[in-house]
């Protein structure tokens, strides 16, 4: 086990520098911040505008590419002080970069644990008794929930409860202009948000309990528990919902790229400063000293959370060994 | 009480078609049904599924045959400027779905963008099946060094969050200054459809793949090949018609997932924009935004409206067609 995930470990370095190559290529490929610049300056003289690429590493061909990536892969290395400035404006990345993690963290997290509790729950009210009325209910909200878009439900509830009703505030994590720490304040804001992120991910998680549920349902070992005498709710209890999990954990580990796309729309439509706005706005801008730390962040933890699906499934599943 | 009594076991019969002939006189149903019409049978079973295939149809006539539905044309005001305000006019007679910030009736804008988006939907379902078809019956067929690769690569693809790949994606594919001839400008519609191709191929050869690790291992391959039937000919006329169900349900993923995409890109304002002749659900679903905030609710609830009632309805056509392909989930409902 340990060596597995020691091995596991030190493929990572090789992987983040392949995968960040990659997305630093596709980053100075798409986006061409010379062009804008010269666009703002349509007087700058030919040196300015190599001064302007050499400030920024912007090298031309495949060659300065490569020189580019290592001279912001070193700057990287560093820590944030040393990272490469934002092309647009010259700011440091890392404190809007941490700010926005931690408010995403906050409200994915909360998403997160409200939503696959629930979800996991109500899989498991709609599983037990397959065909009846509330499996159906259960079963086609859904279903129905499931099909919403999120930034549809996003809207749809920014129109009725912040503007029609007015109850929620709309945007933000604080009114404007506001400062210090509001836990009542900032849960208000965060309501909204949270909210969406978290039925999308109830619906979803229903379903695979719900599926995972019928699918041990008619397994031997059940009948043996029943045989041994054991009343429905402990055969539940202490072997149904216990091996139906086992898919699960590999579902909450890989989620978390949905859970992040879910993240980046709804934060986005709520105007709440985490890292999907941070996202849309350094690709707006095309600035790839903010993009890449960010894409080095989404490639780590799909990473983690890979390697924590594989560990989670040996540890749920004696059968499986990890070598 | 009078006691049953079988009236194959109770009669002799010359033949088959005899049997049938009494059987179905005494209300026995006992005609033979192909796999396919046996998967329709379910199919028309699946209240939910029909219901939205009904709809669906309904939808799609009204989109194709858009100009004889539509009330004004795409960028027709309701009413001229000249004879009186014709922005943001709210649902009435005029304009059943309102109007937006220039005067366009949404409802007719919303058959043209419905129209648009079920086209984009369509060509990247077929293009994804196409590709994902041949690579994933390959994959699974031939097994080995390809196989582990292209997993490998899919599996990276696929837990990476879709919005980020894609955002990146698009502006790498509009950077490549050669590929522009060929899959056209950022904003077009073919370099859309190019676009959520890439990504969507994946899923369904996967899932090919799946399906053909299951099935070559069954004695039909094994006849076909002791005949010297061409690994071609195999998936062709073995391995893909056997998996038709399978493909069917991953082409109704795709073309929602597609159709979604879309709108969720025009939203953040990188979608496409179809010119002024035309319109798609995206570019409508955009309205929302500021329709939102400024507390329009016509531009919210129409546009999302609609396009929740296709994601629905395909969705459920979906599950219809998984029923009726893998009668083992029967239990299950």
């Amino acid at each position: 086990m340990l060596r597995f995930i020691v091995r596991r470990l030190l493929w990572f370095i090789p992987t983040v520098l392949f995968v960040t190559f990659l997305v630093y290529v596709a980053v100075r490929i798409g986006w061409d911040p010379v062009k804008t610049y010269v666009r703002a300056n349509p007087r700058a003289s030919d040196e300015q505008i190599a001064k302007y690429r050499e400030v920024n590493g912007l090298y031309e061909g495949f060659g300065g590419y490569i020189r580019g990536y290592f001279e912001w892969l070193w700057s990287f290395v560093q820590g944030p002080d040393h990272w490469s400035r934002s092309i647009k404006g010259g700011a440091e990345v890392w404190p809007t970069l941490r700010y926005s993690l931690f408010n995403t963290l906050r409200l994915a997290g909360t998403a997160a644990v409200l939503g696959i509790g629930i979800g996991l729950f109500l899989g498991v009210v709609a599983g037990k008794r397959p065909g009846t009325w509330i499996d159906g209910l259960v079963n086609t909200t859904a279903f129905f929930v499931g099909s919403i878009p999120p930034f549809v439900s996003a809207v749809i509830l920014q129109l009725a409860f912040a503007v029609q009703l007015g109850w929620l505030p709309a945007a933000g994590v604080y009114p404007p202009g506001h400062e210090g720490f509001d836990p009542w304040l900032m849960a208000k804001h965060m309501a909204l948000p949270v909210f969406v992120v978290a039925i999308q991910t109830i619906a979803g998680y229903t379903r695979y309990m719900r599926a995972s549920l019928l699918d041990v349902s008619s397994a031997d070992y059940l009948r043996t528990a029943r045989a041994k005498g054991l009343s429905e709710r402990a055969v539940l209890r202490r072997h149904t919902i216990r091996n139906s999990l086992i898919p699960i954990a590999t579902v909450v580990a890989i989620d978390i790229g949905a859970l992040m796309g879910g993240l980046i729309i709804t934060e986005n439509i709520f105007n709440y400063p985490g890292m999907g706005v941070f996202f849309i706005n350094a690709a707006n801008d095309g600035d790839y000293p903010k993009l890449m730390p960010f894409l080095v962040i989404i490639t780590v933890s799909v990473l983690i959370f890979n390697l924590l699906a594989d560990l989670s499934y040996a540890y749920l599943d004696p059968r499986i060994k990890l070598d | 009480m009078t006691s049953y009594e079988p009236i194959h076991e109770s009669a002799e019969f010359e033949s088959f078609d005899e049997l049938y002939e009494v059987s179905e006189q005494e209300g026995l149903d006992v005609r033979t049904l192909t796999p396919r019409q046996l998967a329709w049978h379910r199919y028309r079973r699946h209240k939910a599924a029909m219901i939205s295939t009904v709809i669906f149809g309904i939808l799609l006539i009204m989109v194709v045959f858009a100009p004889f539905f539509a009330r004004y044309g795409v960028n027709e005001p309701v009413i001229p400027i000249s004879e009186g305000p014709n922005q943001f006019l709210e649902p009435q007679s005029v304009a059943w779905f309102g109007t937006d910030d220039i005067g366009r009736d949404i409802y007719s804008r919303l058959l043209y963008g419905i129209r648009t988006s079920i086209f984009i939907g369509v060509a990247t379902g077929v293009i994804a099946v196409l590709i994902g078809a041949t690579i994933g019956s390959l994959a699974g067929l031939r097994g080995g060094r390809l196989d582990d690769r292209m997993m490998r690569v899919t599996d990276i693809f696929l837990a990476f969050p879709f919005l980020v790949a894609v955002i990146v994606v698009r502006e790498f594919l509009g950077g490549v200054a050669f590929l522009e001839p060929v899959i056209g400008d950022k904003t077009s519609i073919r370099f859309i459809i190019v676009l959520l191709a890439v990504f969507a191929w994946m899923g369904v050869a996967r899932l090919v793949r799946g399906q053909v690790l299951s099935l070559k291992e069954r004695e039909f391959i094994e006849a076909s090949r002791a005949v010297g039937a061409s690994e071609r000919r195999i998936i062709v006329s073995h391995l893909i018609p056997n998996s038709i169900g399978p493909i069917l349900v991953a082409l109704t993923l795709v073309i929602i997932g597609a159709i979604v995409a879309e709108s969720t890109l025009s939203f953040f304002g990188f979608g496409p924009q179809p010119g002024s002749g035309s319109t798609s659900l995206g570019n409508l679903v955009l309205l929302s935004r500021s329709g939102a905030t400024q507390g329009n609710w016509w531009l919210v609830v129409f546009p999302c409206g609609a396009l929740v009632l296709l994601a629905i309805c395909i969705n459920f056509i979906g599950d219809g067609l998984r029923d009726a392909f893998d009668p083992k989930m029967d239990a299950g409902r």
